[in-house]
């Protein structure tokens, strides 16, 4: 046993070391640096300093509603769509199967910067190619950067073109596990295709979807390049600022590592709160 | 009504709904192409234009005298491909280990990693910074990029997950024999799990490729910015070429697209086991 503990330890020593150094430490630290006053040096410890800012901080709660706002739309609108992506090229009478996976997972492998900048050519006032084909059917031009909603917008379309195709190779993994004759009994009971899709496919694919409804809504909650490059540092003013934005803005801009810590902590226990949820959610299964 | 009508006008149906959608999946590609091909008074003329023009070359050159993009590339690759090696080694170490030991310590060390998918990535990143830029004095250089990001908990599952499914006693044989235990995973594991590491290090390339928020925070001085980061700085500037943000743009994407063509199987593979968000 001594020996088998030494072997196992020898493979798993490097790879502990860099999760000690780089993410446990981490984690503790930036919990300590939260509590301590960091805008003079040396730090000091001062508990209510950063977290009594946040609370009373106007720029926080709008971060922070920007952010719930484009998650409470852009999660859902997206794995909706994941979801249909992923049913439609299951489908056998599908032709051109490769092409329409090509067009639906590229976006996949596209780096954020590339794709930012697109969509803000994409998207600009003048010359956006979005505008010329609205005016080409009739619709006015939309100024899609500095008013607040078509902003809101913008990144929500960005977001949800990068990710659904993401999505959409997991749950078409999940669909293809379920086994055949599921379906083909249902057939034979003469259920109609929408009503398999209902009863069937829908709660056997409930743990995939829940698996990736947490891990889009994590995602979207750390929210940073797409405000930071197409709406440029959360504009029009601070309509489009996330909370990875604040956290980049106090954090690397002022280097004011407490504040931006405890946004980090808010985050993290957003995020814990939205696992716990999800852990309790699936463990009272139908 | 017959089922082969039903199925054809099923089938249609499904082709009409998909056709468009896929094509607006693709248009911002298509147009990414497009831009990188067109002079600067092209893509800021009223007309609509959506097909390619030839000036590429000269959007590069712009580019070029805008920032050191071709410099840039060279770091992204060797980052990434350093980064890659080095952490599919380390991932499926560790999943050897995990799959193949009981040890005192394991069911932890299992929780531990679990624990931390769901965590944002923001909680660490300042102590990152602190730890790499003031104490450690590494901002500007190769091992600030390649290092920290190292650690990565999918991995580990998704190797763990490959090694287990394998048949022990395979294993088990080779040790009868006398072979020592790092020669078994070696030469007999990791042979076996090929499959599992090209999807493995296809995903972690794209990731370090595509990788943004750490490179900006760490090397931000011209001469040591990867290529995302240094494409990143000239969007929001005033005189600054587009049609070369736009040939840098495809000079990211083209080839992971290429890659992404050709290893598709690895590809998916790699993303529906959730190998690395």
């Amino acid at each position: 046993m001594a020996l088998r503990n030494r072997t196992a330890y020898g493979f798993l020593t490097p790879y502990l070391l860099v999760f000690a150094v780089f993410w446990v430490w981490p984690i503790i630290s930036s919990f300590l640096i939260s509590f301590q006053a960091t805008r003079t040096v040396p730090w000091r410890f001062a508990p209510a300093f950063n977290w009594g800012r946040l609370i009373s901080d106007p720029a926080f709660y709008n971060a922070l509603q920007n952010t719930l706002l484009i998650l409470v739309i852009q999660v859902p609108v997206m794995i909706a769509l994941a979801t249909v992506m992923a049913v439609l090229l299951n489908s056998p009478l599908l032709k051109a199967r490769g092409l329409f996976r090509f067009a639906f997972f590229a976006p996949v492998v596209v780096g954020e910067v590339a794709y930012c900048a697109v969509f803000r050519l994409m998207f600009n006032l003048d010359y956006g190619i979005v505008n010329k084909l609205l005016n080409s059917i009739g619709i006015a031009s939309i100024d899609w950067f500095s008013s607040v909603t078509p902003a809101m917008a913008t990144i929500i379309i960005a977001v949800t073109w990068r990710w659904a195709g993401y999505n959409a190779i997991i749950i078409l993994a999940g669909l293809q596990s379920i086994p055949e004759d599921v379906y083909e009994a249902a057939t034979l009971d003469r259920v109609s295709k929408f009503r398999q899709f209902i009863f069937i496919t829908l709660p056997l694919l409930r743990p995939i979807l829940s698996f990736c409804i947490v891990l889009s809504i994590i995602g979207t909650m750390q929210l940073f390049v797409e405000p930071f490059l197409i709406t440029e540092r959360g504009g029009p003013g601070s309509g489009t600022e996330t909370l990875g934005l604040l956290l980049y803005r106090q954090g690397f801009r002022s280097l004011n590592f407490g504040y931006a810590s405890a946004v980090a902590y808010t985050m993290a226990g957003l995020a814990i709160a939205i696992s716990l949820l999800q852990l309790r959610l699936s463990r009272e299964r139908p | 009504m017959s089922s082969r009508a039903a199925n054809r006008r099923r089938s249609i149906l499904l082709h009409l709904f998909l056709a468009p959608l896929a094509l607006i999946w693709l248009f911002p590609l298509w147009m990414m192409a497009v831009f990188s091909t067109m002079p600067d008074r092209g893509i800021f003329s009223p007309d609509i234009e959506m097909l390619p023009h030839g000036n590429f070359l000269d959007n590069v050159q712009n580019l070029q005298r805008d920032t050191d993009f071709i410099g840039a590339i060279v770091t992204s690759v060797f980052v990434a491909t350093t980064y890659t090696f080095l952490s599919v080694l380390l991932t499926s170490m560790a999943g050897w280990a995990l799959s193949r030991y009981q040890f005192f310590g394991k069911g932890a060390v299992v929780a531990i990693i679990l624990g931390t998918i769901t965590l944002p990535y923001f909680v660490v990143v300042i102590p990152q910074f602190i730890m790499v830029a003031r104490d450690f004095h590494l901002a500007n250089t190769w091992v600030a990029l390649i290092v920290p990001p190292l650690f990565n908990s999918l991995g580990v599952l998704f190797m763990r997950q490959s090694f287990s499914m394998m048949p022990h006693e395979l294993f088990d044989a080779a040790r009868v024999e006398g072979v020592k235990e790092w020669r078994i995973f070696l030469y007999v594991a990791l042979p076996l799990a090929r499959p599992t590491l090209a999807a493995l290090a296809i995903i972690l390339f794209l990731a370090s490729w595509n990788n943004y928020l750490w490179p900006l925070l760490i090397n931000s001085k011209p001469g040591a910015m990867t290529a995302p980061v240094a494409l990143g700085t000239l969007i929001g500037l005033t005189k600054v070429s587009w049609g070369g943000i736009m040939a840098g743009a495809m000079m990211l994407t083209a080839p992971m697209l290429v890659v992404f063509v050709l290893l598709q199987r690895h590809f998916i593979a790699g993303i529906a086991a959730g190998a690395v968000k």
